[in-house]
């Protein structure tokens, strides 16, 4: 079966004050229809840039896609108008964001804001798109939806807003949900009931899923397989259980070891944690042919700092971009 | 230890804000944030408050460092009434209590460089004579892993983790011997949250320092705390030592907090059932007259809505909140 979407050598440039950057140099990936896919990494490593590319929401005049296809079903949306993005957005393909608290109008009521979209790409009336957005308002969990569907969104507790978000964007039963950390600004009862909200949404209407975060352990609950990005690149991808397992390249690694992690019995043994030291390297760097954590890194050699390395297979459909990928 | 005396002890702490709500004739009523919370800190040890937001735990620290107003209770610390103090010695008192924001791109003020910001408490706290003051600076740019030359520059020079470090510093700067740690690492990437967690860990071994952690995130208290404390609408409805909460949560609230944070390890994955607890907390300013936990605990009878259970002990170690667990 031909996957939902397959993105191909995608490079997405910023203009920046230091001359041009490669914010996504050289991406490839692929979605099927009804999987979970992660990208984590520490801010700054492209993962919103790809969601944003993919969505047709890259920021105007200063990002561009270089080059590279982005292919849903049949289409390159990286060539397509802003009036064909315009039509997908929403509809084929949505998203929801962070910040439950920033991303709703304050001025409209919820119901208004839902209906909105069904209004706008499904072409109901108003009646019908008010009593689909209650429908929705219920398939979410909200309870009493008859009454809340007026409230505004101060109204609403932050968990009931990143529900409404959901509401939004699963409106039109897109093919394409993105969630950008949409639990990180939730507590984690509260994250815990939106995820399990996701998963049962997902399996009901058969909607892929791109969960942007950098929690690990979020990442191993909701995800099938998982794509590990730093500064711009692919630094590992492949099964999710089987990279936790066995990560093949050191920022992985790093990104699992260095957050204390709940575990199934507790001792009184405390290790130190492990550091990945330093932080992302700056934008200005991004684009050399080396490798770009290896100034980070511990097992960096001169080989390392000279040339970028390739990706190497390994079974399992498990990838890595390291020069080191075989030892670790 | 157990004739050692603890270093701060609070007692029946209660913060309230008066909120406005309803018609001109109704009186004032009140937001009862911390309500009648009591806990002990050993010297050298940590205890952590964890809740979610909303739970009170950020403003009982606050109240301890008076940095609000409790409306009753006792803080001792080291032996004197921390509340009771007035004018010159609340000043001297203050130099013993240091505070690490959550925020370090907004709890540094722009405009100093950093060895300002560090020698600020040296001097409006007068510790330590005023020549010796630039070596002590180095000293704790030294213990916090910044680099000597870095003093020169502005916060918005550094990065997050070294603003993180630029707060440690100033809070460790009049030697204090209580440092309250609110979510110190929640607004850091997580690369950078074992950096600061490991340097504070490294901080308080050397310097002996006792440390009131404030967080939500519960595999960060697990990894760095003695004993927890667990709070839920103002009141602590479980606390015990790490190892006691965390194999054997005991308050059907700390068992739904535990069992939502998703983790890599498998086996604990498919050991813990996921107790999901709908709703939302009721109005905090007008809390039910029971339990208040009871409208979403998935255990609750019908005396958890007519009286407040109160925190009593289970064993040597664990104290619960909950009618349940005591017949």
């Amino acid at each position: 079966m031909a996957p939902l979407l397959k993105v191909e050598n995608l490079r997405i440039e910023l203009t920046t004050r230091d001359g041009i950057a490669p914010v996504i140099d050289d991406l490839s990936l692929e979605l099927n229809a009804g999987e979970t896919l992660s990208f984590v990494g520490e801010s700054g490593c492209g993962k919103s840039m790809t969601a944003l590319a993919i969505m047709g929401l890259l920021p105007e005049k200063v990002g561009r896609i270089a080059s590279g296809t982005i292919m849903f079903g049949g289409e390159d949306l990286s060539k397509a108008s802003d009036a064909r993005l315009r039509e997908i957005r929403g509809n084929d393909i949505s998203m929801i964001f962070q910040e439950p608290m920033t991303s709703l109008n304050p001025v409209y009521t919820i119901g208004e804001q839902i209906s909105e979209v069904l209004r706008r790409h499904q072409n109901l009336g108003k009646t019908a798109a008010w009593s689909k957005a209650i429908e929705l308002l219920d398939a979410v969990r909200i309870p009493n939806p008859n009454g809340r569907i007026s409230d505004y969104p101060h109204q609403m507790s932050g968990g009931q807003r990143q529900r409404v978000m959901i509401a939004i964007a699963l409106a039109c039963q897109p093919k394409i949900l993105i969630a950008d950390e949409p639990t990180t600004a939730l507590d984690v009862t509260v994250q815990a009931q939106i995820f399990d909200l996701l998963r049962d949404l997902g399996r009901e209407t058969g909607t892929a899923t791109i969960l942007i975060t950098h929690d690990m352990g979020a990442v191993a609950e909701m995800a099938e397989r998982m794509i590990v990005m730093y500064a711009g690149r692919k630094a590992e991808d492949g099964p999710v259980d089987q990279i936790i397992e066995h990560p093949r390249h050191p920022y992985t690694k790093g990104l699992i070891s260095c957050v204390p992690h709940l575990v199934a019995t507790l001792t009184d043994e405390r290790p130190e944690l492990t550091e990945v030291r330093g932080i992302v390297p700056s934008l200005r760097d991004f684009g050399r042919d080396t490798c770009l954590f290896a100034s980070r890194c511990n097992l960096a050699d001169d080989k390392c700092r000279s040339k970028r390395p390739p990706e190497v297979h390994f079974k399992g459909q498990q990838n890595s971009a390291c020069w080191h990928a075989e030892q670790l | 230890m157990a004739t050692e005396k603890p270093l701060l002890k609070v007692d029946n702490l209660s913060v309230r804000f008066p909120v406005k709500r309803g018609g001109p004739f109704t009186g004032k009523s009140f937001l009862h944030a911390v309500d009648d919370i009591s806990f002990e800190v050993k010297r050298g040890e940590t205890l952590a408050i964890v809740g979610e937001s909303g739970s009170g735990k950020t403003t009982a620290a606050l109240a301890v460092a008076r940095l609000v107003d409790a409306y009753q209770g006792k803080v001792d610390l080291a032996g004197h009434d921390f509340l009771e103090l007035e004018g010159e010695d609340l000043r001297k008192a203050r130099a013993k209590v240091q505070f690490i924001f959550q925020d370090p791109y907004a709890s540094l003020n722009p405009r100093l460089r950093a060895e300002a910001i560090v020698q600020e408490p040296l001097d409006s706290l007068d510790a330590g004579p005023a020549v010796q003051r630039q070596e002590r600076i180095d000293e704790l740019f030294r213990a916090v892993g910044l680099r000597p030359e870095q003093q020169r520059l502005f916060p918005h020079q550094f990065s997050g983790g070294q603003r993180q470090r630029i707060g440690i510093a100033r809070a460790l700067a009049t030697q204090p011997e209580l440092i309250i740690c609110d979510e110190p690492v929640s607004a850091l990437d997580v690369a950078v949250q074992a950096q600061i967690l490991n340097l504070l860990r490294k901080l308080q071994k050397d310097f002996g320092l006792t440390y009131l952690f404030i967080s939500h995130d519960l595999g960060v208290v697990q990894h760095m705390c003695d004993s927890i404390a667990v709070m839920y609408m103002g009141k602590i409805v479980e606390q015990a030592d790490r190892k006691s909460l965390f194999n054997n949560p005991q308050h059907p609230y700390t068992q739904a907090l535990l069992s939502a944070v998703p983790s890599v390890d498998r086996k604990r994955r498919e050991a813990t059932k996921r107790i999901l607890i709908p709703g939302d907390p009721p109005d905090p300013i007008n809390p039910p007259k029971g339990c208040r936990f009871a409208n979403r605990c998935p255990v609750a009878e019908s005396r958890c809505t007519e009286s407040q259970p109160a925190l009593m002990a289970t064993d040597e170690h664990h104290k619960v909140a909950c009618h349940l667990l005591h017949r």
